[in-house]
């Protein structure tokens, strides 16, 4: 984890400060922060010379630009027809009942939060979900309780599951 | 490309230029498109679709004011389709705006309000939307309020506060449904880079921006016979009052505005002017001195060019935009705040009143004046300065609610003692004006004679124009000023705060040269001010505009070291420019603030 | 058993990519004019679901006089029901890349981008894997051009392509008006082509064997094959290249589980076709075959009898509330006028004939929104509560 002073510094030198680099510099920051703070948002402006409001109202357009604090795992569950119909109810009551959380909720270990998105593009396989960028599809209680499990025994910064 | 193409509108044949908007080719033809999104300041949006029309073969609308005119484009203004769709469209903003219009601050001048009107929204059964949402009223500010329950998300405001002033306080934010006006973070304006310049309240169609008023406050003062209730009006007040009032725009209106204040019961009635005269004195002498530190002493701490600091906005955004550069800054008050240190001081002592019991109120175009009067340094008097600031439109609505019939008064004077203006007092209210009134002073001052412009006036800095630029070359200086002899004195104006910021870039980039610039926050200087009549555009800005120079081109004495209040006020209190008590009482210091 | 069974598999998008440097070496050396030519005599429409004519879009970009143009492939897949976009660029990749390259040859650009959406951010390494190889073979023959993948973040109304150029240049996602066109003013201003990732992949089909081998595929106005997306209540989900012009009807003895009670043709924002409008239905583009034919970009939804007609409704407008821009007004409040209406009638809280009410905004929807999303809502709307009114209401 860099500080993010340097994260931003390293994103800009990368991609570049014009405005339109502004995209891949927050998603860079999401990427290692999982979310926006005030605080990055305010250095991402001063790195881009641009206004700060503007940050903000560009990264909130985004779904996957959260501004809020996210945990380290943040599950993505999809909730558009195809995965309505194929049970995304029965994988979000059985996500919520083992992580003790509800949907927009963050667990208090700070290791996972349960958002619902909109179409994942995997309707072939519903139901789906994302977690941070891994996907899971053909989803079942079974399933989530295996894949919950896997995360919920991974350390902290491990490498990855797959 | 200046070729011209024929268009039809509602069957009537239009010749326009090559890429004129379908909604500009209407209305040289003469047909109304109703707007809502739209405003002659700013860019295109395209966003409200209240201005929809059909074209000739097409099945969907097209927006009058986006859609550029094509050679045989057979535009129809006024169908079934048009109209139900526009119908339907004012219903959809209805539905997600608070339409609370008799509780509402801007009851009678709101665009939608009549747009509803126009088109009968009657029987509209749509969801009522506002009761959904989670809506906030930001009353945090000194000088704006922001409810979300009015947006109707035309984005004027975040047009405004982007396009004409720089400032990026507002923008759009979130998406859809959700999708709002709003500041960083959701945060209140009090919080924020916003000047309070009020150009947003300026360009909203709703109540969604409003300025803070202290109408109450304020008639509760006049009503308490404890008190003294001091009234001075600033130069642009006397050029937008009438629209207010029923006049046209660039109607003055001076002494029908000075008897007005008598009538409401204010105790003495008295004029920014006589300050912005004053402010004259000690800026000129301010920036002689400076010039003299640089040229002669080389002493390094003063900085050049001197920024005057006037604008309150323009004040805000330095300190938020550019801190590095307070030093540039004048330390000389505004005009009002000159006029609120002296009037619980020489006036106090003048009239033998306890200062204690003098309400000060100031008339402003202004919205950024409320902040200003409200900052914690404006307390020289030993009191708060400025008690109450009222805007422009603020005062027409007292005196409608006092009964004036205000097309039928007689002209009066201001009162004696802070009540003496001249021309360069007046022109303050004008982008340009204080940099005119500088270089009459300035000028006459270093070389005895009068500025080498045909009847005193320095048109260079005059107009529409974002960023003006003049020099004066001085020759032959009174002896004292003898390091000045062949200077060429290089000056600058930039009204709007996008135009401000420009400037500002430059001085950085080191490309300039100026000794003197003049800053206005709003477009077209304080006649353009965010507290003056809605609606504003470049015409009536122009109109105003001409008034105020007719004004000062109409007065007897048109150089601020005429003023023989001025004069006296050095003799019988002040002593001299920049002396002690000057110091004290005139000028002031700034504070860095964070940019977000 | 239909009796006029037209469904016909092709194999075109997926197959032989081995030969793509030669596909590229042998276009770059034929005149632009040529190749456009070849694309309008193919009759090719971009397969994003609008269905504009490429050939005639690549020929106004090539004629636009620009120093700096753009080929921007547009992998921001996020109508629901679609999913085919993603398996292209996932298992033929170099198709694209190559057909990005010859559109810029065309036009005159040097530089592509493959907007992907975020959703599919685990494309990423291997699409990057294969760019440096494609680029490291335009450097070996000589050919200057260069792509980049610039990824989305989550933004269904990105795939409109002028809120596209605006998400690239790094701000909100909000469509542009039109006028201007891409073709004179796309990206950062300039002269820009944006085709769909399949539209790319058919051109490099048609460079390859000739615009003659996908013209005589499909049928009149429609043609050639295009990726379906199948989803739903079938027993075979996935994609299949089928050659337009199919009538619904064979498309559901194909895909059906028996029991298909309707199918959504083109995603959330196409139509719904109810069962016994199956056989009157065409699958291909506006044009003057028999019954009603409809576009798509490919999403093809079955839906059982199990299914509530309400329930698919909701989801849709709960997904057009959140993914409107929220910048104009029709479809900003519309789409929440809608999805409230619904609700309000389903609850009694309104009576049936506020249904007709929202039939006529939805209308209004389709003639004034600023972009295609608002223009396209009303489709599903008005296609859902005119054929299954009753279980709007009871």
């Amino acid at each position: 984890m860099k500080p993010i002073i340097e994260l931003i510094k390293d994103l800009a030198d990368k991609h570049g400060r014009e405005r339109h680099n502004l995209l891949p510099i927050l998603q860079g920051v999401v990427e290692q922060e999982k979310y926006l703070s005030e605080y990055s948002m305010i250095e991402i402006a001063r790195e881009l010379d641009m206004p700060a409001t503007e940050v903000f109202g560009t990264a909130t357009f985004y779904s996957f630009l959260e501004h809020k604090k996210m945990g380290t795992y943040i599950i993505r569950v999809c909730k558009t027809i195809t995965c309505a119909m194929k049970g995304e109810k029965q994988i979000l009551l059985t996500i919520e009942d083992m992580l003790k959380i509800r949907v927009g909720e963050t667990s208090s270990d700070g290791k996972f939060s349960l958002l619902q998105t909109n179409c994942l593009g995997l309707c072939h396989k519903a139901p789906a979900m994302l977690i941070n960028n891994e996907v899971y599809t053909d989803l079942t209680p079974e399933k989530i309780r295996d894949i919950l499990t896997m995360y919920m025994n991974k350390k902290e910064g491990g490498e990855n599951v797959n | 490309m200046g070729n011209k193409i024929s268009i039809t509108i509602n069957g009537q044949k239009v010749d326009v230029k090559h890429g004129t908007s379908i909604l500009d080719a209407a209305t040289q033809a003469g047909v109304i498109i109703p707007t809502l999104c739209y405003h002659k300041d700013l860019c295109i949006a395209g966003n409200c679709r209240v201005c929809v029309v059909e074209l000739a073969g097409q099945k969907r609308l097209a927006t009058a004011c986006a859609t550029p005119c094509e050679s045989g484009m057979e535009v129809m203004t006024n169908t079934l389709k048009v109209r139900n769709s526009r119908k339907h469209i004012i219903e959809l903003l209805l539905t997600e705006h608070n339409a609370d219009c008799t509780s509402c601050y801007k009851n009678g001048n709101c665009e939608l309000q009549t747009l509803a009107s126009e088109y009968k929204i009657m029987n509209q059964d749509f969801i009522h939307l506002v009761p959904f949402k989670n809506y906030t009223v930001d009353k945090f500010s000194p000088s704006i309020i922001k409810d979300d329950s009015k947006c109707i998300r035309c984005q004027r405001c975040v047009r405004t506060c982007a396009e004409l002033q720089s400032v990026n306080a507002l923008t759009m934010a979130f998406k859809g449904e959700h999708a709002k006006v709003t500041t960083f973070f959701e945060k209140t304006m009090s919080e924020v880079v916003c000047t309070n310049c009020g150009q947003c309240i300026n360009h909203c169609p709703t109540g969604a921006l409003v300025e803070k008023n202290y109408i109450e406050e304020v008639w509760s003062a006049i009503s308490d016979k404890t008190k003294y209730v001091v009234v001075q009006t600033a130069p642009a007040v006397r050029v937008g009052l009438g629209e207010e009032l029923g006049f046209d725009p660039g109607m003055r209106v001076t002494g029908k505005m000075v008897s007005a204040l008598k009538k409401l019961g204010f105790d003495a009635v008295m004029d920014t002017d006589f300050t912005a005269d004053l402010t004259i004195i000690e800026e000129g002498t301010e920036l002689l001195t400076r010039l003299k530190k640089v040229l002669v002493d080389k002493d390094s701490t003063v900085k050049l060019p001197m920024a005057t600091s006037c604008s309150p906005g323009w004040i805000k955004f330095i300190e938020h935009m550019y801190p590095e550069y307070l030093d540039n800054l004048s330390t000389c008050k505004s005009p009002q705040q000159m006029f609120g240190a002296l009037v619980k001081t020489y006036y106090a002592k003048s009239r033998n009143l306890d200062p204690e019991s003098i309400v000060s109120v100031s008339i402003m175009p202004c919205t950024a004046k409320k902040f200003e009067a409200n900052r914690p340094e404006m307390h020289d008097s030993g009191y708060r300065d400025v008690d109450y600031v009222l805007t422009t439109r603020e005062l027409a609505i007292m005196i409608k609610q006092a009964g004036i019939d205000f097309l039928k008064l007689d002209d009066m004077h201001y009162d004696r003692i802070m009540g003496e203006s001249t021309g360069a007092g007046v022109i303050f209210g004008a982008t340009g004006g204080v940099m005119e009134a500088a270089l009459r002073t300035a000028y006459e001052l270093v070389t005895g004679r009068e500025v080498p412009f045909e009847n005193l006036n320095i048109t260079p800095v005059r107009g529409v124009e974002g960023i003006k630029e003049a020099s004066i070359k001085i020759e032959k200086p009174l002896k004292e000023w003898a390091f000045l002899d062949g200077v060429e004195l290089k000056c600058a104006v930039a009204h709007g705060l996008a135009n401000a910021k420009i400037v500002m870039d430059e001085i950085k980039a080191g490309k300039t040269n100026y000794h003197f610039i003049e800053f206005m926050a709003c477009p077209g200087g304080c006649l353009g001010g965010g507290g003056q009549p809605i609606p504003t555009s470049p015409e009536i800005r122009a109109k105003r505009a001409a008034a105020i120079y007719a004004e000062d081109e109409g007065m007897p004495l048109r150089k601020s070291h005429q003023n023989p209040e001025v004069i006296k006020i050095y003799a019988d209190f002040l002593g001299k420019p920049l002396g002690e008590k000057s110091h004290h009482l005139l000028h002031t210091k700034y504070t860095p603030r964070k940019r977000f | 058993m239909s009796t006029n069974y037209l469904l016909k598999r092709v194999d075109f998008i997926f197959k032989n990519e081995n030969d793509w440097e030669d596909v590229l070496k042998k276009s770059i050396n034929r005149p632009p004019q040529e190749l456009i030519n070849e694309l309008i005599s193919s009759e090719l429409k971009g397969r994003g679901g609008a269905g504009f004519p490429t050939g005639l879009k690549w020929k106004v970009a090539s004629e636009e006089k620009s120093d700096v143009k753009y080929v921007i492939c547009n992998a921001d897949e996020g109508e629901p029901g679609t999913f085919k976009d993603r398996e292209i660029l996932s298992r033929v990749p170099f198709k694209v890349l190559t057909a990005i390259a010859i559109c810029g040859h065309v036009i005159g650009a040097k530089k592509g981008y493959i907007y992907l959406r975020g959703e599919y951010y685990f494309l990423q390494p291997e699409l990057n894997k294969a760019i440096s190889e494609f680029e490291y073979f335009c450097k070996e023959i000589n050919f200057e051009f260069s792509i980049k993948i610039f990824m989305g973040s989550g933004a269904y109304i990105c795939g409109e392509e002028t809120a596209l150029f605006e998400s690239m240049e790094g701000k909100r996602g909000e469509p542009r008006n039109k006028p201007p066109y891409p073709s004179s003013f796309g990206y950062m201003g300039k002269p820009t082509v944006i085709n769909n990732v399949e539209t790319l992949a058919h051109t490099y089909t048609i460079f390859r064997y000739g615009s003659k081998r996908f013209y005589d595929l499909g049928v009149q106005y429609s043609r050639g094959s295009k990726l379906f997306s199948v989803s739903g209540d079938t027993p075979k989900p996935g994609i299949y290249e089928l050659e337009l012009g199919m009538s619904l009807a064979d498309f559901v003895e194909e895909f059906g589980d028996d029991d298909t009670k309707a199918v959504q043709v083109g995603g959330a924002s196409g139509f719904l076709v109810p069962r016994k409008k199956f056989a009157e239905t065409n699958i291909g583009f506006q044009g003057k075959l028999v019954g009603i034919s409809l576009p798509t970009g490919g999403s093809m939804m079955l839906f059982n009898s199990s299914r509530s007609m309400f329930n698919v409704l909701d989801n849709y407008l709960n997904f057009f509330a959140e993914e409107s821009c929220g910048q104009c007004t029709p479809c900003r409040v519309g789409c929440q006028q809608l999805l409230m209406g619904i609700k309000a009638v389903k609850r009694g809280d309104k009576n049936a004939q506020y249904l007709d009410k929202l039939l006529k905004l939805a209308e209004t929807m389709q003639i004034t929104s600023k972009c295609g999303l608002g223009q396209s809502v009303a489709n599903s709307f008005s296609s859902i509560v005119e054929n299954f009114r009753e279980e709007m209401i009871y």
